[in-house]
């Protein structure tokens, strides 16, 4: 009998066997794709066991986490709600996150080995503490101002997008993308309520999931004669060069007619004042002039074409994604210069297309002395304890300009503000500069209104701005947008309410 | 004298082991407290000394009774039990704390039922090594073991579905809703011991008389008699308590004892073409007639793609359960999340049926595997107890009881992991509820019983007044003098 029994023990250990290897293959091979899968509940139940790190900016808890007394301990809100949305994003309870909630997710769930500190005493006091802190830029009251004067408009536009930086360090100041969302019910822990709110916010032809001021590009009017300027005072120019100006320019099939009859009807005009006037036919002669490759060359200079740029972080390099300005290829099919297009594009018309983000930029590589600093948003890593693991330190991005350059354009821009399109603008005791745009675009649309600019108090730059509307109904579109701007950078040195 | 002593009894080593097992299991207890609590408490090892002294009482019941024992089948076994009841616990825990009510009474819960029913069970263990000296005694009884076994094992068949059927599968006997037990966990025991004894004495017709086909030797079609019927029960219990597992149970410790006994591998073949045969037409009625092979198919179908999200969200008899529990298994990886960290309480039955999945996410593949190594140091210890025993008797129930041990593992995890369809099988010594308990406890103490006469010296005296009789060794019942192959 004892042959039959020991192969009745082999047989139960080829048994065993098998469970051997199907658990190996079930915890082992296939354990990711299980742990991973959206009907396994327990990585969430984990991630959302202790408290994750809070966002802030300027002492105000921007994302924060309240105990719900259920199997996920922490819901995920937004007390701002839709004012910083397109900065924070949201973070979901399946799916990815969005925005900063997702470029600084190893800081704010606790993963990262920054935090290594806390996961080890943890493990000896027996807490669990939370995630990592994130501190923004951005500077509250100026982002208050700006979402409160852009959704209370006095032209009624319904989308547009404002960013200011803070010209020396790159620092984001304010950012805001009209219309907004509310965060709130996006990272509902009732996946049935967030696929609702995310379904009817995804089929909302405004858009409100769109960040405007980074990854939306439109023609930036007359914003772009900043950059035919820069061009022109770099290959021989100076503020008083009389260029060659008058009511109409016809260049190949492309006609050219200032705003207004008043503007710059002389057959010369000065390069300053061709700016503080925006007149249209000065600047399509001197881009024709300059010729192709100097006004895209400069453009490139002030970082049109960067497919690559993110502003969140410096050190990781992970942000919002910041969609590239372009300035079209200005050729005809031959490969050879369409000056019909050049003379359209020193307008900032025909395929120039510009974010929000970089019309800021270029205001702050001005006031900065011509050198663009990296924009950022995340000013400070904090552990759980709030001790301090990172700080960011500004770095130069690029230096499209040289000071003396920058200089003539401070002075051009300022007299913009002071003399010219863009009085809106005016702080009292401030030195204020910078640029209108009056944007066409489709035949029978409302133009779009630009302004960038820049501010010093006391003689240091403390914020260059872009505001962007949308389709502003009834004339002088850049205005507005003028107005706002003033307001957002007053607000950036905590002056102003609203 | 002198040449008494020469044999070890090896209790001692047993108590260490013991020992080291309930220090295991106070340190998973400790675990769990830390990761729940986030701190240990003061009291931590109450459980696993409280289960440590019921175990330490079996320990001394065994040195009394059967010295010469397997010194490793306790020990393994109580770690097993240990951990279970502490996991049970953990799960009690994570209970309170969630309807914010203060830590559950080491009496109270499920984990304190389980230390009654392990408290049961030992006692249950120790009374059958007091009353059964000599295993050849219970051949006495076997025809009556026989009919209990078939009776126990058929109840929930014939019962209505009111009185026997959870989740699907109707191997209950419910007395109201207080508490219910598993008839066909007493029946596996009762069904051993009659065939052993029934084949013991038949095995020389069915093992000598034969007809050569193709090289092998089949048994005379008379002799199939038994055979049939065997199989006849174990397919009738298949559809009728719609469980695999529990009709491959069956069928497999009679194909096991009756190979063994006639050391015939044809048996084997007829036994194994018989049930998967059976199970496929079971299978293909399922799919063209319905009725009730319909539900075998459902389970045929869940378990050909547990993942198809038709599967998982489907009315009744859906993949869920056995979706959440691998879920469970690949959250834990090879580590595990720790006892205590992970979210077992996500699997439906986790105290159950589904306790080994549970568990896998806290201690991940290599806890699994140091548990699954544990299953097979008790099953082969059972295997080596057969070998050694010198009686056919005493073989055929040792290697039987064993062998039926590893098949409940294996048709339980093979279930939980997807290798086979699931069926509704308790994981013996690890779940809850005393039916499995108690009967896999009778079952390893009538393998300390055998293995104890298996290594007792052949003409040893008892060293002790207590120790076993001094009668000559018991004749097996009704049978002529054995003549045992070597």
């Amino acid at each position: 009998m004892n042959g039959p029994l020991r192969r009745s023990g082999v047989v139960i250990m080829v048994l065993f066997g098998a469970i051997f290897v199907k658990l190996n293959w079930i915890q082992a091979y296939k354990a990711d794709e299980y742990r991973t899968d959206d009907r396994n509940q327990r990585v969430q139940i984990a991630e959302y066991d202790r408290p994750r790190g809070v966002i802030e900016a300027g002492g105000v808890p921007l994302a924060e986490n309240t105990e719900t007394g259920g199997e996920l301990k922490y819901q995920r809100t937004y007390p701002k709600k839709e004012v910083y949305a397109p900065v924070l994003g949201y973070k979901p309870l399946s799916g990815v996150a969005v925005g900063i909630e997702s470029a600084e997710n190893d800081i704010l769930s606790g993963a990262s080995d920054k935090l290594f500190a806390d996961r080890l005493s943890d493990m000896f006091t027996g807490d669990s503490s939370s995630g990592g802190n994130i501190v923004l830029s951005l500077i509250p009251r100026a982002q208050e101002v700006a979402w409160k004067q852009m959704t209370n408009n006095e032209r009624g536009v319904t989308r547009g997008a404002a960013v200011a930086i803070d010209p020396s360090t790159g620092a984001v100041q304010a950012l805001v993308s009209m219309p907004s969302y509310d965060p709130n019910p996006l990272a509902s822990h009732d996946s049935k309520v967030a696929s609702a709110a995310y379904n009817e916010l995804n089929n909302d032809k405004s858009q409100p999931l769109l960040n405007r001021a980074v990854a939306n590009t439109l023609p930036p009017g007359s914003v772009f004669k900043v950059i035919v300027s820069a061009a022109a005072l770099e290959n021989g120019y100076n503020l008083d060069t009389e260029i060659p100006a008058g009511a109409v320019y016809q260049e190949g099939g492309a006609t050219i007619r200032n705003s207004e009859d008043e503007v710059c009807p002389g057959s010369q005009i000065t390069l300053k004042e061709a700016l503080t006037t925006s007149c249209n036919t000065g600047y399509s002669k001197l881009g024709v002039k300059l010729g192709r490759d100097k006004v895209i060359d400069k453009a490139k200079d002030f970082g049109f074409e960067d497919e690559s740029l993110k502003v969140g972080d410096l050190e990781s390099g992970k942000g919002l994604t910041v969609a590239a300005s372009r300035t079209g290829t200005i050729a005809n099919k031959d490969g050879s210069v369409d000056k019909a297009a050049l003379a359209q594009s020193s307008l900032g018309q025909r395929d120039v297309r510009m974010t929000p983000l970089e019309g800021a930029m270029i205001a702050a590589t001005v006031a900065n002395g011509g050198k663009q600093m990296r924009p950022y948003l995340v000013q400070q890593q904090l552990d759980s304890s709030r001790g301090t693991i990172y700080t960011a330190a500004p770095k130069a991005l690029r230096e499209p300009i040289s000071s003396s350059t920058a200089n003539g354009l401070r002075e051009m821009m300022v007299s913009v503000v002071t003399d010219g399109t863009g009085k809106n603008a005016k702080i009292s005791g401030w030195e204020v500069g910078g640029k209108t745009g009056t944007a066409q675009n489709t035949a029978d649309g409302d133009p779009h209104g630009w302004f960038v600019g820049f501010a010093y108090k006391d003689g240091k730059a403390v914020s260059a701005v872009c505001v962007m509307l949308e389709n502003v109904p009834g004339g002088h579109a850049s205005a507005e947008a003028a107005r706002i701007a003033g307001l957002i950078m007053k607000a950036t040195a905590a002056q102003g309410g609203n | 004298m002198s040449r008494i002593r020469q044999w070890k009894t090896r209790r001692n080593a047993e108590l260490g082991l013991l020992a080291f097992a309930m220090v295991l299991v106070a340190v998973f207890s400790a675990t769990v407290e830390a990761n729940q609590y986030d701190k240990i408490n003061a009291n931590f090892w109450v459980p696993a000394a409280l289960i440590g002294g019921l175990f330490l009482g079996l320990h001394i019941v065994v040195r009394f009774t059967a010295p010469y024992a397997d010194p490793v089948l306790l020990p393994a076994v109580a770690l097993i039990n240990g951990i279970g009841v502490a996991f049970l616990r953990r799960l009690d825990i994570a209970r309170a704390i969630a309807r914010d009510l203060p830590e559950p009474g080491f009496f109270a819960e499920t984990s304190g039922r389980q230390l009654a029913w392990t408290l049961m069970s030992l006692v249950l263990a120790a009374v059958l090594l007091t009353v059964v000296r000599d295993h050849k005694i219970i051949s006495r009884y076997a025809y009556t073991l026989g009919l209990i076994g078939i009776v126990l094992m058929m109840i929930p068949a014939v019962l209505p579905g009111k009185y026997s059927e959870v989740n699907g599968a109707k191997i209950w006997i419910k007395f109201g809703s207080a508490f219910s037990i598993q008839p066909g966990e007493f029946a596996k025991i009762a069904l051993v011991s009659f065939f052993a004894y029934y084949l013991v004495r038949k095995r020389e017709v069915l093992s000598l008389a034969s007809r050569r086909v193709l090289g092998i030797d089949f048994p005379r079609g008379r002799d199939l008699g038994p055979v049939l019927t065997v199989w006849l029960f174990s397919v009738l219990v298949l559809v009728f308590e719609k469980d695999l597992g529990t009709a491959l149970l069956y069928f497999g410790l009679f194909v096991v004892t009756l190979y063994v006994a006639t050391e015939r591998s044809s048996w084997l073949i007829i036994g194994l073409l018989l049930f998967f045969g059976g199970v496929y037409v079971a299978y293909l009625l399922g799919s063209v007639v319905g009725g009730p092979f319909a539900n075998f198919y459902d389970r045929a179908a869940v378990w050909l793609d547990p993942f198809a999200q038709s599967n998982y969200e489907r009315e009744s008899g859906s993949s869920y359960q056995l979706v959440q529990g691998l879920f469970g298994l690949g959250t834990g990886g090879l580590f595990g999340t720790g006892p205590g960290a992970g979210s077992p309480s996500k699997v439906p039955e986790v105290r159950n049926d589904f306790i080994f999945a549970g568990l896998g996410e806290e201690i991940g593949l290599f806890g699994l595997i140091a548990l699954l190594v544990l299953y097979l140091l008790i099953v082969e210890r059972g295997l080596h107890a057969a070998l050694a025993v010198r009686d056919s008797f005493g073989k055929l129930v040792a290697g039987g009881l064993a062998f039926t041990l590893g098949l409940q593992v294996f048709v339980i995890l093979g279930g939980i992991t997807g290798l086979i369809p699931l069926t509704g099988q308790t994981t013996p010594f690890l779940s809850a509820g005393g039916s499995s308990l108690m009967a896999n406890w009778m079952l390893v103490a009538m393998l300390l019983r055998i293995s104890d006469a298996a290594r007792r010296p052949q003409n040893a005296v008892p060293e002790r007044a207590g120790g076993a009789p001094k009668k000559a060794p018991t004749q097996l019942h009704g049978a002529m003098t054995e003549v045992i192959k070597p």
